[in-house]
């Protein structure tokens, strides 16, 4: 089980509290439809995913990282218990959705770009590693039901 | 071969204009150093690297950061050919440095990020696109001697 130390857990929730989850949700998502596309074939009914701007600006994207990021957010609640808190979520992606689990990786590598863009100095590098160390557990935690 | 097409070379060599590779070479060895602490084997006679700002104060850590990051910038004059390019490179971390290659991965990530926090809003989901092709490339093109 993944332990945090009590300064990485001042450092994830000292960050998130200023994060605008709606904002840096959809830019999460988009930015994963566009640097890595074959994300794409996941979100088929999500319009029109043509270019750039189309990805940036769809709104589809946008309500759809905002939930994946909520749910980020619940995971930040619960960080001693990561694979706990996603065990159904765990089941679905894998079940229902056939998302391959490297895929969550990449989704967090996103997460932390768009923190340094957003952040920038103070996104300082132990913010990062604390960050880092996070989205890697949750992307264990999301992959711990597959079979 | 990686193909880099006209958009993502000027994306590319638009953004690399701006960098100051000294500041930038340190600051992406230092987060290597500290969100990966691993890393730190290979840096043995560097001294202090006990805590993050020990880290990214340490003189040698900045100097060798100011290597590798000038490094990456004549990868970016090579675009089209960026296993030749790193031929040589490529042998002395095998041979001599013994480096896994995923190590390049991370320093790759890192860069990306230091990218993300200095060029904010700059930094688009484009430009970060064609960088994150061009650091797999070059972590590529770095491996390829491997034996």
């Amino acid at each position: 089980m993944v332990h945090f130390t009590t300064e990485e857990k001042a450092a994830v929730a000292s960050l998130w509290a200023k994060v605008n989850v709606e904002v840096v949700g959809g830019e999460s998502l988009a930015r994963l439809l566009i640097v890595y596309p074959w994300t794409q074939r996941f979100f088929d009914s999500f319009g029109n995913l043509c270019s750039e701007s189309a990805i940036m600006g769809n709104p589809k994207v946008k309500a759809h990282g905002s939930k994946v990021l909520n749910s980020f957010g619940n995971a930040i609640k619960h960080m001693d218990d990561l694979k706990g808190t996603f065990a159904d979520l765990s089941e679905l992606h894998c079940d229902k959705l056939h998302v391959d689990p490297e895929n969550f990786r990449l989704l967090g590598n996103m997460i932390l770009i768009v923190l340094a863009t957003h952040f920038s100095k103070e996104f300082t590098p132990q913010m990062q590693a604390a960050w880092q160390k996070l989205t890697n557990a949750v992307a264990n935690a999301l992959a711990h039901k597959y079979h | 071969m990686v193909h880099f097409t006209a958009e993502e070379k000027a994306a590319i060599t638009g953004l690399w204009g701006k960098v100051n590779v000294e500041e930038a070479g340190g600051e992406a060895l230092g987060r290597l150093l500290v969100v990966y602490p691993w890393t730190q084997r290979f840096f043995d006679s560097f001294g202090n690297l006990s805590s993050a700002s020990a880290i990214m104060g340490n003189p040698k850590v900045k100097a060798h950061g100011k290597k590798v990051l000038t490094s990456f910038g004549e990868a970016i004059k090579n675009l089209d050919n960026l296993k030749g390019a790193f031929a040589k490179l490529s042998e002395l971390h095998c041979d001599k440095l013994h480096v896994d290659p995923e190590n390049f991965r991370l320093l790759g990530n890192v860069i990306v990020i230091i990218l993300a926090t200095h060029f904010g809003r700059e930094f688009t989901p484009d430009m970060q696109a064609a960088w994150q092709k061009l650091t797999n490339a070059v972590a590529n093109a770095l491996a390829h001697k491997y034996h």
